[in-house]
C-alpha cells in the first residue's frame, strides 16, 4: 500500500529527541587540537603587526597561524560561486577573500589568526596573548551611505563600494507604460537585516591522514560536495579525490551553511601543517558575527495602474547590502532570485529592475530561507496594498484583477521566467474563506471597542524553487552546475540504499525520500536506507537549499529507480524465461503480463548478485545512479492571510489569525510539508515581528550580537496556524512536485506587515518598516497620534 | 555609551585632588587594579582584572589627560584591549567642586565606546555595570582619602563617598536609582594614612590619570570581559 500523501512519522526524529544524533562538534578524532579563531573587534582597521610569540609559547599551543603563514603557503581565497554583469557588461567587482586577514579587517568577526592548542581552553588562553597592532579607520555599514561619495572605501580597488549595477527588464516599455498611467504609486522600504540563528553552531574537524596524504573534513554544510570543491580547487588546492567532506547530522541550516566559510580551510589546512585534526566550534556569538547574513535591502519601488486597477508597470530600484565579502552565493541573491520574482502572481507586462550591491564593514551577506524572494514578495505585495488603499480598492479584489489566470500557464513572465502551472485566485479565495475575510470589520469594530487596533493583512507570493537547470543560471552566472544525484544500491537480499546529493538537516528526507522509494520498488519503508553528507559514499551531489531537494533530489532517486527497474525487468525476463517487453513491475513484483508467474524484487536483486542463472549480455550488480538536471524553476506559489490586534498603550502586536493556502504541488508527506510551513512562517515572523540586525552606525559596532538584543521568535510570539494546500501540479518533473521550505518566512513578513499597516491606517499610517517592535510601534503610534490630539 | 554622574567626597578639595594624584590610592581605588605604570608626564599604563558576573578579563589601558585646571579639572582620554574579549575608548571630564571645607563634589562626565565581544554583549549591561564600577571606585577612594569619614567599622562603612546622582544620556526615560550603599568587597583595601601629605599637589602624577581611568572609565574597565563569557 503506498504511503505518497500520508502523513508518515519522521523517521529520524527518534535519534535526534534521544538524543542520538551525530553533529559535527560530537565527532572527536585521535590526537585532536583545537582551535580558536582571533576576530577583529573593529569594523575598519589596518593591521600594522600582529605579534604571535608569546601566545606561541604558551602551555599547549601548538601552533599560531596568521594570514601570513596562509599566504606563504599558497592557500587562496574563498571564492565567489556566482558572477553578476553590470548594466554595462562589465564583471561585477570580486575582491580577494582571505581565510585569515594580512594587511587589513572589514568588519568586526573578521578572522586575523588561528591558534591551534591541546584544548580549547589553552587556544582561547593563549589567543589573549596575541599583540595585534590596530588602525582604526573609518566604517560604513549602511548599504545607501556606502555608495555616497565621501563614504569610507571597504576595497581600495572597488570604487564607491560598488560591487555592481544590475538590471532587467524593459525600461523603456517601462517608461512608456508610466507615462500612460492614469495612477502610479510609490514607496521606499527597507527589508531589515537578518541573523540566522540555526540551533547547531558551525563547527568544522580538519583531518590529515599521514599514510595515505588525505584529507578528511567535518563540517557543518548543508552541500558537502560544494565545499570540496570550492575548498579543494580553489583555497587549499587538494586534488578532490585526496578531499573527504562529511557534513554528519546538521542542526538547522537556513541558507546559513550553503557556503564555504574560512574556518574549515583554516582547520583543514591546519590539520595538514600539524599533521593532527584540528576542530573549531563557533560559540554563539561567533556564530553571531561570522555567519552570512541576511536581506538587507533597501528599495524604491513605483507601480502604474490604469483606471480599473490593472497593473500597467513596475519600476524597482533597490541597493543590496553584500557585506565586507562576497559569499559563495551572494551575488545572485538580489539579483535572479529577486529580480526575476517581480512579476509575482500578476500580469503586469512591464517590468524594469536595478540593483546595486555595495561593500560594507558587516558581515557578509548571502541566501537566508526564501533569498531573494522574501525582499521581491515584501515590495511587491506591499505596493499593492499601497496602492489598493490609494485606489479605495478592497486589497483581495485588487490582487485578483490582477492574477494571472489558470489558464493562462505555462506564462512567460517580463523578467525572464515561465511559470508552469498554479492557480493563484483559487488559492487566495480559500485563504479568504479559511481566514473569514468577509467577517474582518466586525472583529475590526469589536476590537476597537476594547480600545485596540486591528488590521487584515494579504500577501500573494510566488517562489522559484527546484534550484535551478543549469543552462539556464549559467547564462545568468552561475559557476556551477545546479542538478542533483542519486545512487540506489539494491542489496542481495533486498534491502535499498539510497544515496542522496540531497543533504537533510531538518526537512526529513530520510522519510520522504524513504515513502518515494518503498512506494516505487513496492518494499517496506523500513527495508531504506537514506544515505547523505559524505563524499566518499554518495555521488557528487549540489546539496540542499532553495527548496529543492524533492523537485530535484527526489527527481533524480526516481530517475536512479526507473534505472533499477529496467534492469530488474531484463532479470526477471530471464528467470522467467519470457520477452523483456512482456515483464511488468508492481508492488515489489517483476510479472509476466497477463500470468501470476512473478519474481520479487529481492529475488532478482539476489539473482544480479549471485548471477549463476544470469543473462548473458549482462553485468551483475542491481546498482544504479542518476543525474537529474531540472528543465524549469518550480514555482511554489500562496495566499497568505495575517490578522493582528495592536495594543496602542505599548506597542505589542498580537497575531490574532494567521493563514496559509499553499500550492506546493504534489505533496508526498503532508505533516512535513507542515512542519516545513511551520518553520518557514516562524521565521518570517521572526522578521515581521522580532529580528533585527543593527550596528552602529558610526564604529560599525554589532550591536545585536547576542540573544539580549537580537529576539528569535519564541513559542509564545507563535499563534496557531491555519493551513491548507491547493494543488496544481508541476509539469515538468516526475513527481508533479515543487517545494515548500520557505514558503513561510517569504509570505509571512508581507501578510503581517499589511496587517499592521491597515491596523495603523486610522492614525494615518501609509507604511512601516519591519521589525515591528513594541518600541518601534509605539512611537510610530505616538506620532501619530499627536496631530491627531491637536485637531 | 554616555554617562554623567557625581559624588560628594568627604573630604577638602586639595586633598581629593593630592589623593587623585597618588598612584597608590588609585591603585587601591580601582576594583582590581594589578599595576600602574607611568610613560610619561602625561601618559601611563594600567592593568586591570575585571569581573563581571561570569566574565572577566585582564584589560590593559593606556591613558592620557589633557585640559588640566589643578586642583579643579582635567580630561582624561583612555583606550585599551581585553584581548580577544575586545576594546573599549573613551574619554572622560573629572570637575572637582567644593561643596564645603570638609567636603569635595566629583563630576564626571564619560563618553566612551567599546568594540568587539565587549559590544556585542550589549549596551545595556555595559550601561548598569559602568554605573557600579564607578560607584566601586568611589567607594573605595572615599575610604581611602577620608578613612575617618568613613568609619571603622568594616565593610559596610565603606561607603563615605555618597553618589548625588547618575544619569545616562543614552536612557533618559529611566532615572538612576537612588545609590545604595555598595557592600564593600572583601577585599577593600585596608584604610591607610593619607598620603596627601607626601604628594606635591601641582605635580601631575600618574596617579591624576589613573583616576580618569577609573573614575570616568570605570565605565570602559568593566567591559573588559573575557571571551567565554560572551556567549
Amino acid at each position: 500500500m503506498t504511503t505518497i500523501g500520508t502523513p508518515v512519522r519522521r523517521r529520524e526524529d527518534y535519534r535526534f529527541l534521544t538524543g542520538q544524533g551525530t553533529y559535527t562538534d560530537d565527532v572527536d578524532r585521535p590526537r585532536q587540537l583545537y582551535a580558536y579563531i582571533l576576530r577583529s573587534p573593529y569594523a575598519h582597521a589596518r593591521l600594522t603587526g600582529i605579534d604571535t610569540a608569546d601566545a606561541a609559547k604558551a602551555p599547549g599551543v601548538a601552533a599560531v597561524f596568521t594570514g601570513r603563514d596562509m599566504a606563504a603557503d599558497g592557500v587562496g581565497g574563498l571564492p565567489c560561486g556566482w558572477q553578476i554583469h553590470s548594466k554595462d557588461g562589465s564583471p561585477m567587482a570580486e575582491p580577494p577573500h582571505l581565510p585569515l586577514a594580512v594587511d587589513r579587517v572589514r568588519h568586526v568577526g573578521d578572522p586575523v589568526a588561528a591558534v591551534i592548542a591541546d584544548s580549547l581552553a589553552q587556544a582561547r588562553e593563549a589567543a589573549d596573548q596575541i599583540q595585534v597592532d590596530w588602525a582604526e579607520e573609518p566604517a560604513v555599514v549602511d548599504p545607501a551611505e556606502a555608495l555616497k561619495p565621501a563614504a569610507p572605501q571597504v576595497f581600495a580597488e572597488v570604487p564607491g563600494n560598488l560591487c555592481y549595477d544590475w538590471s532587467l527588464g524593459d525600461l523603456a516599455a517601462v517608461d512608456a507604460a508610466f507615462a500612460g498611467a492614469a495612477r502610479i504609486v510609490r514607496l521606499d522600504l527597507v527589508n531589515n537585516r537578518l541573523i540566522p540563528n540555526a540551533i547547531e553552531p558551525r563547527s568544522a574537524i580538519g583531518e590529515f591522514d599521514r599514510a595515505t596524504g588525505d584529507y578528511t573534513l567535518y563540517t557543518t554544510s548543508q552541500n558537502p560536495h560544494v565545499i570540496r570543491l570550492l575548498m579543494g580547487a580553489f583555497v587549499l588546492h587538494i586534488p578532490e579525490a585526496k578531499l573527504r567532506v562529511v557534513a554528519p547530522d546538521v542542526g538547522g541550516g537556513f541558507g546559513s551553511k550553503i557556503y564555504h566559510y574560512a574556518e574549515e580551510a583554516i582547520v583543514t589546512w591546519a590539520a595538514g601543517k600539524l599533521k593532527r585534526p584540528v576542530k573549531w566550534t563557533a560559540e554563539r556569538s561567533e556564530s553571531f558575527m561570522s555567519d552570512a547574513h541576511g536581506r538587507d535591502h533597501v528599495t524604491h519601488v513605483e507601480l502604474a495602474l490604469d483606471g480599473q486597477g490593472k497593473f500597467q508597470a513596475l519600476k524597482v530600484s533597490t541597493i543590496a547590502n553584500m557585506g565586507a565579502y562576497l559569499s559563495t552565493f551572494a551575488p545572485c541573491i538580489p539579483t535572479y532570485l529577486y529580480g526575476t520574482l517581480l512579476a509575482g502572481t500578476y500580469t503586469t507586462p512591464a517590468i524594469y529592475v536595478e540593483t546595486k550591491a555595495v561593500f560594507t564593514h558587516t558581515v557578509p551577506v548571502d541566501a537566508y530561507r526564501g533569498a531573494g524572494r522574501p525582499e521581491a514578495t515584501f515590495l511587491l505585495e506591499r505596493i499593492v496594498d499601497v496602492a489598493a488603499d490609494e485606489l479605495g480598492i478592497d486589497p483581495a479584489e485588487l490582487r485578483r484583477r490582477n492574477f494571472i489566470p489558470a489558464d493562462a500557464f505555462p506564462y512567460q513572465t517580463p523578467v525572464a521566467l515561465q511559470y508552469d502551472s498554479g492557480d493563484y485566485q483559487t488559492t487566495l479565495e480559500l485563504a479568504l474563506k479559511a481566514a473569514d475575510y468577509s467577517g474582518f470589520e466586525t472583529r475590526r469594530r469589536e476590537t476597537l471597542a476594547r480600545g485596540k487596533l486591528r488590521g487584515i493583512g494579504i500577501a500573494a507570493y510566488i517562489e522559484a524553487c527546484g534550484i535551478a537547470p543549469s543552462a539556464v543560471v549559467g547564462s545568468l552566472g552561475a559557476r556551477a552546475g545546479l542538478y542533483e544525484s542519486a545512487a540506489i544500491r539494491v542489496h542481495p537480499t533486498g534491502s535499498v540504499s539510497v544515496l542522496t546529493g540531497s543533504h537533510t538537516h531538518g526537512q526529513g528526507h530520510e522519510t520522504t525520500f524513504s515513502q518515494l522509494v518503498a512506494d516505487r520498488l513496492g518494499i517496506p519503508i523500513e527495508s531504506v536506507e537514506i544515505v547523505h553528507g559524505d563524499t566518499d559514499k554518495i555521488p557528487y551531489g549540489m546539496g540542499t537549499y532553495g527548496s529543492r531537494s524533492l523537485a530535484v533530489g527526489g527527481t533524480a532517486i526516481v530517475k536512479a529507480m526507473d534505472k533499477i527497474i529496467a534492469k530488474g525487468r531484463k532479470i526477471a525476463a530471464h528467470l522467467l524465461e519470457a520477452a523483456e517487453a512482456d515483464i511488468e513491475f508492481a508492488d515489489g513484483n517483476f510479472t509476466v503480463a497477463g500470468t501470476d508467474r512473478s519474481k520479487t524484487l529481492g529475488e532478482v536483486a539476489l539473482t544480479a548478485y549471485v548471477p549463476h542463472n544470469y543473462p548473458e549480455d549482462l553485468e551483475p550488480g542491481l546498482d544504479e545512479t542518476a543525474f537529474y538536471d531540472p528543465k524549469n524553476f518550480t514555482f511554489p506559489s500562496g495566499a497568505h492571510i495575517a490578522e493582528v490586534e495592536i495594543d496602542p498603550e505599548t506597542g505589542q502586536v498580537t497575531i490574532a489569525n494567521f493563514t496559509a493556502s499553499d500550492d506546493f504541488g504534489r505533496i508526498i508527506n503532508p505533516m512535513i510539508v507542515a512542519g516545513q510551513v511551520h518553520g518557514g512562517l516562524a521565521q518570517g515572523i521572526g522578521q515581521a515581528l522580532l529580528e533585527g540586525c543593527v550596528y552602529d552606525k558610526t564604529t560599525g559596532q554589532l550591536l545585536t550580537g547576542s540573544y539580549n538584543d537580537y529576539p528569535m521568535p519564541r513559542a509564545d510570539d507563535v499563534p496557531k496556524f491555519a493551513l491548507s494546500t491547493n494543488v496544481t501540479v508541476c509539469t515538468h518533473n516526475p513527481l508533479g512536485v515543487k517545494g515548500c521550505g520557505e514558503a513561510g518566512a517569504i509570505g509571512a513578513p508581507a501578510a503581517l506587515t499589511n496587517a499592521i499597516v491597515d491596523a495603523l491606517k486610522p492614525l494615518g499610517v501609509r507604511h512601516f518598516d519591519m521589525p515591528a517592535t513594541p518600541e518601534r510601534l509605539w512611537r510610530v503610534i505616538q506620532q501619530h497620534r499627536q496631530p491627531l490630539a491637536a485637531d | 555609551m554616555e554617562m554623567t554622574g557625581e559624588f560628594r567626597i568627604p573630604a577638602p578639595r586639595e586633598r581629593v585632588w593630592q589623593a587623585l594624584n597618588d598612584p597608590e590610592v588609585l591603585k587601591q581605588a580601582i576594583p582590581g587594579c594589578q599595576t600602574i605604570e607611568k610613560v610619561s608626564d602625561t601618559e601611563f599604563t594600567a592593568r586591570v582584572r575585571a569581573k563581571v558576573g561570569p566574565v572577566s578579563a585582564t584589560f590593559g589601558g593606556k591613558v592620557s589627560l589633557s585640559d588640566l585646571d589643578p586642583p579643579k579639572a582635567y580630561t582624561i582620554s583612555g583606550e585599551g584591549s581585553g584581548g580577544v574579549a575586545g576594546f573599549a575608548k573613551g574619554s572622560a571630564k573629572v570637575k572637582l567642586d567644593d561643596e564645603s571645607d570638609e567636603a569635595t563634589v566629583l563630576r564626571y562626565d564619560v563618553q566612551a565606546h567599546v568594540g568587539g565581544k565587549l559590544a556585542q554583549i550589549g549596551s545595556r549591561l555595559i550601561d548598569a555595570t559602568s554605573r557600579k564600577m564607578a560607584e566601586d571606585f568611589f567607594g573605595r577612594f572615599a575610604q581611602v582619602v577620608s578613612p575617618a569619614a568613613a568609619g571603622n567599622n568594616g565593610a559596610s562603612g565603606a561607603l563615605a563617598a555618597v553618589p548625588t546622582g547618575v544619569s545616562e544620556a543614552t536612557e533618559p526615560a529611566k532615572r538612576a536609582s537612588p545609590p545604595e550603599p555598595v557592600a564593600a568587597e572583601p577585599t577593600t583595601p585596608e584604610p591607610q594614612p593619607s598620603t596627601a601629605e607626601d604628594t606635591t599637589s601641582r605635580r601631575l602624577s600618574p596617579a591624576v590619570w589613573v583616576t580618569g581611568l577609573t573614575a570616568a572609565v570605570a565605565a570602559i574597565l568593566y567591559y573588559f570581559t573575557r571571551r567565554g563569557g560572551a556567549r
